[in-house]
């Protein structure tokens, strides 16, 4: 920071003032005492000149701090708009966990099914090789096996189909994981937000530079669609509309 | 058929990877991004290529791009699977020469009902 310089013209001649009258026997201590004070009071002004000045720039500086639309946007849209997205994230997260818990409560009973018909049928065939099945009994082993055969068809498609939605659950990772991104960018562009605004108050210093930088604008992206947040311009609501849209473009 | 699976997330990789597999495609590969994807395509012998659309590195509107600014490459059918949902960019993608997109969250379905009128425009073509 650079300081006011002292006016020295002044110093000199109260100086000068001073010394002749120090020099002089009539003056009394009174006189002395007002004169030194006045040459104090030049310091002091200096000072309190300084300190106008600093107070100036801060004020200055946090005017324009709060002037700077960006951070007016973080406050009142990007962080609630975050908020929602991370909501939307635990929404997501807890749909794929209970898929992935109902296709397993549904399954089981089926795998466990299958494998007691199975050991059921294993018993049949043993007694059969002991040779202690009579005809009636080897007759109804023939329609046991034939009807196990339909069914664990029956139990193998359901347990696969339960396997794709096991799957397809699983894409909760790549969406939470775009949304997560933006919100690390919002909260890395509040940082750098924060780090001006100390900067402010410590050196008294602001530098122009931060706000460029990170607000920069390509084709932006919005990444996934989060249900109740309206994104700019024309969004479909799903596949069906997506579809539509092509169609009328002669897809 | 061989297909190539580009997306940033191997998550969402492996789920497209074991979907067409399910669809009787067994021979496919996958990429990270349009950087590591179009190489592939170049030397690869592709007939498919299935890609996501926001990636770092090369995304896969301008990976599109480069398919069809391609000799070789141009006629390769092309499935965008994206979270991307804004109409201007389904149209963009439409004029740059997508064969099917699909938004984010899907179903197996849709992906099974996307690849089979693909095929079916080309056969009929």
């Amino acid at each position: 920071m650079e300081s006011t310089p002292i006016n020295r013209d002044l110093l000199l001649e109260k100086a000068q003032l001073l010394i002749s009258s120090l020099e002089s026997a009539q003056t009394s201590d009174d006189q002395l005492e007002a004169q030194i004070d006045e040459i104090n009071s030049l310091k002091d002004n200096h000072l309190f000149q300084e300190l106008g000045k600093m107070t100036r720039e801060i004020h200055d500086s946090i005017t324009k701090f709060r002037m700077d639309s960006r951070i007016s946007d973080l406050a009142e849209t990007d962080i609630p708009d975050a908020k929602d997205r991370l909501e939307y994230v635990i929404t997501m997260t807890e749909k794929a966990a209970n898929t992935v818990m109902s296709v397993i409560e549904e399954s089981s009973p089926v795998a466990e099914k299958l494998g007691a018909e199975a050991s059921v049928l294993k018993a049949q065939w043993q007694k059969f090789r002991r040779r202690e099945l009579s005809a009636d009994e080897l007759r109804a082993m023939g329609n046991d096996v034939e009807s196990f055969f339909d069914e664990s068809d029956l139990m193998m498609s359901k347990l696969l189909s339960g396997f794709t939605e096991i799957l397809m659950a699983q894409d909760f990772q790549d969406l939470t994981g775009q949304i997560i991104r933006q919100v690390i960018n919002l909260v890395n562009e509040i940082e750098n937000n924060l780090v001006e605004l100390i900067k402010i108050q410590g050196e008294n210093q602001v530098k122009d530079t931060s706000q460029e930088e990170t607000r920069q604008e390509e084709t932006k992206l919005e990444g996934p669609q989060v249900p109740g947040k309206e994104t700019s311009g024309d969004v479909m609501k799903g596949q069906d509309d997506v579809d539509d849209l092509l169609a009328s473009l002669g897809f | 058929m061989k297909i190539l699976i580009v997306d940033d997330f191997s998550t969402m990789r492996r789920i497209i990877k074991n979907l067409l597999r399910d669809l009787g495609f067994n021979n496919t590969e996958e990429a990270d991004d349009g950087n590591t994807g179009l190489p592939k395509l170049q030397t690869g012998n592709f007939d498919f290529l299935v890609t996501d659309w926001n990636m770092p590195g090369m995304t896969g509107i301008d990976l599109l791009r480069a398919v069809r600014a391609d000799d070789k490459l141009k006629t390769l059918p092309v499935l965008m699977v994206t979270a991307e949902a804004k109409k201007e960019q389904i149209v963009m993608a439409a004029q740059e020469g997508v064969n099917g997109y699909i938004v984010k969250p899907f179903t197996a379905q849709t992906l099974k009902e996307k690849i089979d009128k693909i095929f079916e425009r080309i056969e009929n073509a």
